[in-house]
């Protein structure tokens, strides 16, 4: 299908459609996608390193797949989140605030969430709208849990969604890469430290 | 398990795990004479199936009780008979939720009486095959060919392919695990062929070698958890979506559905590169083309030949996969024809309905002939239905005293 649709920062529609029923393609492996366009990995991995250096409140969600240590790769993949957002905190300027908020498992939360402290799938939008979150990054979330939150999110919010899956890549968020691995996750981090300076920080 | 380490060890029965795309496409093939019953046994073996579960219904009982000797031969990981249909897809939901490969058959009244199920099955994203041999399911009772159940699952979030011969089946029931567990997609497969026709007729199929079999399941490649009675959609069963009435139950629901049909879309890719295209067709030129799906193509093929005795050219396009959609495929393949003709065994003309809604110049397509409740269809009524739409006189085939 030949599309027009670009996934772009919201707020877009009451319910916005699926990136995929519109056309867009997930990446092959080596390959990111940015607002829907295929691109090589490295310049996903610069774009995504630019958003982050230039966002007010740049924040990673990591999810269940990388917070539980349930095989060696998890753990790894985990002390590699944790660099990557103790390099963001060391290269963010004055005017940024990165978070590390955790989406731990996806159980709806009712009566009440505490969106400064957890995200939840079924409502991404309140921690979103809480914390005046406008870059994230999806990292160890179940596929189907994440494409469902990144929609809400591109609906309701202007967040620059980008996602770090494990598997075939997100089509709803702005930016994905695919097959994600404590390495992939690493050369992140490396490219947020080599643009360092390089990026206009938000203005206060 | 993760797949690529298993390549090439063996399993219990001898079986080595072989890798999918060499085993399909390059491993040697052996020419057999089979019903389509025994090609669904024979597809099974190779399988490397956790979990089959039967509940009888002409006329799929015969391969679901093949399968019962695959399962006292070691093939088959558990096998078990229901207490209706709708038992067995629950029963299939479960075991799936609990990280097998699963397989089942049923058809007709059996398929609409579990039909609450498949919707479930998709929304849980559980990657369970279902044989479909499509027969009668209105009253008065008919246990003969007919394919109007496919119209109902063709809405239910499940992957819906449609095979025209034993040797479609043979190989789509194996390269169908490999599109529905891929991560992106993981989906139910609801894999149709036209009951009796298939199943129960035999046919020369080339089967893949009986000692090479596909990689086991990998759960941990699933977009969802395995089953825990604190997630979605088990957790949501029993609260927030259903009990609460706000904004963002309903968003997450609405996202929720969007998501399930994202993936079928993103099962087209897969599918074009296991059935090489989502159709298939010959002679595109022609002015009048027939555009159907299982054994009607088959019909529609003999009818092509009568045809070319009278010097009349006549396409065909034989679509394979009914979810995904093939409709840029369609518009493509059609876009110079004429008259679209398109024979179907139902009363309802569903493959007809959607090829009008999927291309421009929807009055070119011809709804018919359509014949159901297991009356055969001769390749001389699409060719005397082909004439009448291009205009050319034809005698009454059935009458008398003319």
């Amino acid at each position: 299908m030949n599309t027009q649709y670009k996934v772009m920062p919201g707020p877009e529609h009451f319910l916005p459609p699926s990136a995929s029923s519109m056309g867009i393609r997930l990446p092959d492996p080596g390959q990111g996608h940015i607002h829907g366009s295929i691109v090589p990995e490295e310049e996903a991995m610069e774009a995504a390193a630019r958003q982050i250096l230039q966002g007010k409140v740049p924040t990673i969600f990591p999810g269940p797949l990388v917070l539980w240590a349930w095989n060696e790769k998890a753990a790894q993949k985990a002390k590699a989140i944790r660099e990557l957002f103790e390099t963001i905190k060391e290269c963010a300027a004055s005017s940024q605030q990165p978070m590390l908020i955790p989406m731990p498992d996806y159980r709806p939360k009712y009566p009440k969430i505490n969106p400064e402290i957890e995200i939840n799938p079924n409502h991404p939008n309140l921690t979103i709208w809480h914390n005046k979150i406008d870059v994230c990054m999806f990292v160890g979330v179940h596929c189907h849990q994440a494409n469902l939150s990144l929609k809400i999110i591109r609906g309701g919010t202007n967040c620059y969604t980008i996602a770090m899956c494990a598997q075939a890549g997100h089509e709803d968020a702005m930016l994905t890469f695919r097959d994600a691995t404590a390495e992939k996750i690493l050369r992140l981090s490396e490219w947020v430290r080599k643009l360092k300076g390089s990026v206009e920080p938000p203005s206060n | 398990m993760a797949t690529q380490t298993v390549i090439g060890s063996k399993n219990k029965k001898d079986q080595v795990y072989t890798d999918p795309w060499k085993m399909m496409n390059e491993a040697e093939r052996t020419p057999s004479f089979f019903t389509g019953s025994e090609v669904i046994k024979e597809a099974l073996r190779r399988a490397s199936c956790d979990v089959m579960i039967a509940y009888p219904i002409t006329p799929q009982s015969e391969a679901a009780a093949l399968i019962g000797e695959l399962f006292a031969e070691g093939y088959i990981g558990d096998y078990f008979r229901g207490e209706s249909e709708f038992a067995v897809m629950s029963q299939c939901a479960g075991a799936a939720f609990g990280g097998a490969r699963v397989f089942t058959t049923t058809a007709g009244p059996g398929t609409m009486r579990a039909m609450e199920n498949f919707p479930m099955w998709a929304g849980a994203r559980l990657p369970i095959q279902m044989i479909v041999t499509c027969r009668g399911i209105n009253s008065p009772l008919s246990i003969q060919p007919d394919t109007l159940e496919i119209s109902y699952l063709m809405q239910t979030g499940m992957l819906v392919w449609h095979a025209e011969t034993a040797q479609d089946f043979y190989d789509w029931i194996l390269k169908g695990y490999m599109v529905s567990e891929e991560p992106d997609v993981h989906l139910p497969l609801a894999l149709c062929c036209d009951g009796f026709f298939v199943t129960h007729t035999k046919d020369m199929v080339d089967l893949t070698p009986a000692d090479m079999c596909l990689p086991p399941y990998d759960p941990y490649r699933s977009p969802v958890p395995c089953m825990d009675m604190e997630c979605p959609p088990v957790r949501m069963m029993r609260d927030p979506f259903v009990m609460k009435s706000n904004y963002i139950s309903y968003a997450t629901h609405a996202s929720w559905q969007q998501e399930v049909w994202a993936a079928v879309e993103r099962s087209r890719k897969h599918t074009i590169a296991w059935l090489d295209g989502l159709i298939e067709i010959e002679k595109p030129d022609a002015e009048v083309l027939i555009v159907t799906s299982g054994t009607a193509v088959s019909q529609g093929r003999e009818a092509i030949t009568l045809l070319e005795e009278e010097g009349i050219d006549v396409g065909l396009v034989k679509v394979k996969t009914l979810r995904p959609w093939p409709g840029e495929e369609i518009r493509e393949a059609t876009k110079h024809a004429k008259h679209i003709i398109v024979p179907e065994f139902n009363v309802a003309g569903w493959m007809a309905r959607e090829i009008r809604a999927t291309i421009p110049n929807s009055e070119r397509v011809y709804a018919g002939p359509h014949v159901c409740g297991g009356m055969t269809m001769p390749p001389e009524i699409i060719a005397a239905d082909i004439k009448s739409a291009m205009g050319i006189k034809t005698s009454a085939l059935a009458g008398r005293g003319s």
